[in-house]
């Protein structure tokens, strides 16, 4: 009983986080949005016995990426006076519908609750996640490593100081 | 036993739903490229949290811990690179404005 109050506590403040993070006008406070809705999902995980994943989720998406929004966030100049209040008004205007469609498809998705079918396969075995992690899916590893290979290298690529290259002289025009 | 992880999935099941929408509306309505980010973090927020809830349901949480680190890893990667690109773009354009990445277009 105390389980599924915390899992419906859990999923509602995780969809409230989700929509503030989206809908709030300050790109800072949008990005400590994101972070409360990992932190949030770090409680979910915990609750499905996932300590595992609920420390990667913790401190991956809710330390390291937070840090890697604010870092792209402070690196880029926001708008200010009458072109920042315009933009705000504008943006306003967009994300006004966004509550009324998450109440709508909310609504129709609680009135449909009994007819989904969501047939469930039988539990299986349990194993230890380490077991799984270093023995079933060992090439998923592998895959990590080139994924994190690749991302390092994209980042280096992207802020490589190149040398000014000159326009060529008679080039095509479109 | 079995209706009680019926209920459990399906309402984990409507608010994961509800999370995506908001996380595509996000993306689709945006302007900013940040915000753009913002939504698709969003989206694999919910996808996390589908794995998670299959995973405890179905009695394999092993394996939806690994799939759901493996997830991590590269959502951080894919972010890293946006980041990376979406400064590079602030740099060129001087804005953050989609809108204005028109360099291709034609």
């Amino acid at each position: 009983m105390t389980f599924d109050i915390l899992y419906i506590a859990l999923l509602t403040l995780l969809l409230l986080a989700g929509v503030w993070a989206v809908m709030t006008l300050n790109l800072l406070k949008s990005a400590i949005g994101l972070a409360v809705t990992s932190a949030i999902l770090t409680l979910l995980l915990f609750l499905m016995d996932a300590p595992l994943a609920g420390v990667f989720e913790l401190s991956v998406c809710a330390g390291l990426i937070t840090v890697v929004f604010i870092s792209a966030i402070s690196l880029t100049k926001p708008l200010a006076g009458a072109e920042a209040q315009a933009r705000d008004r504008s943006r306003v205007k967009r994300f006004i519908f966004l509550p009324i469609i998450i109440v709508i498809v909310g609504a129709a998705l609680y009135a449909l609750h009994p007819q989904m079918d969501l047939s469930l396969p039988p539990a299986g075995a349990e194993m230890d996640v380490r077991q799984v992690l270093w023995n079933v899916r060992r090439l998923d590893l592998v895959g990590q490593i080139l994924v994190i290979l690749a991302g390092v290298f994209g980042v280096v690529i992207l802020f490589k100081d190149q040398p000014d290259a000159k326009e060529p002289q008679g080039g095509t025009k479109s | 036993m079995m209706a009680h992880a019926q209920a459990l999935f399906s309402t984990g099941v409507i608010f994961i739903i509800l999370l995506a929408v908001t996380a595509l509306y996000c993306i689709l309505f945006s302007r900013n490229l940040i915000r753009i980010l913002i939504g698709l973090e969003l989206l694999i927020k919910a996808v996390t949290l589908l794995i998670a809830l299959a995973g405890y349901i179905t009695g394999h949480m092993a394996l939806a811990q690994t799939m759901i680190i493996t997830l991590i890893v590269i959502e951080v990667v894919v972010i890293a690179v946006a980041a990376g690109i979406v400064i590079g773009a602030h740099r060129h354009n001087q804005s953050l404005d989609v809108r204005t990445l028109r360099n291709l277009k034609g």
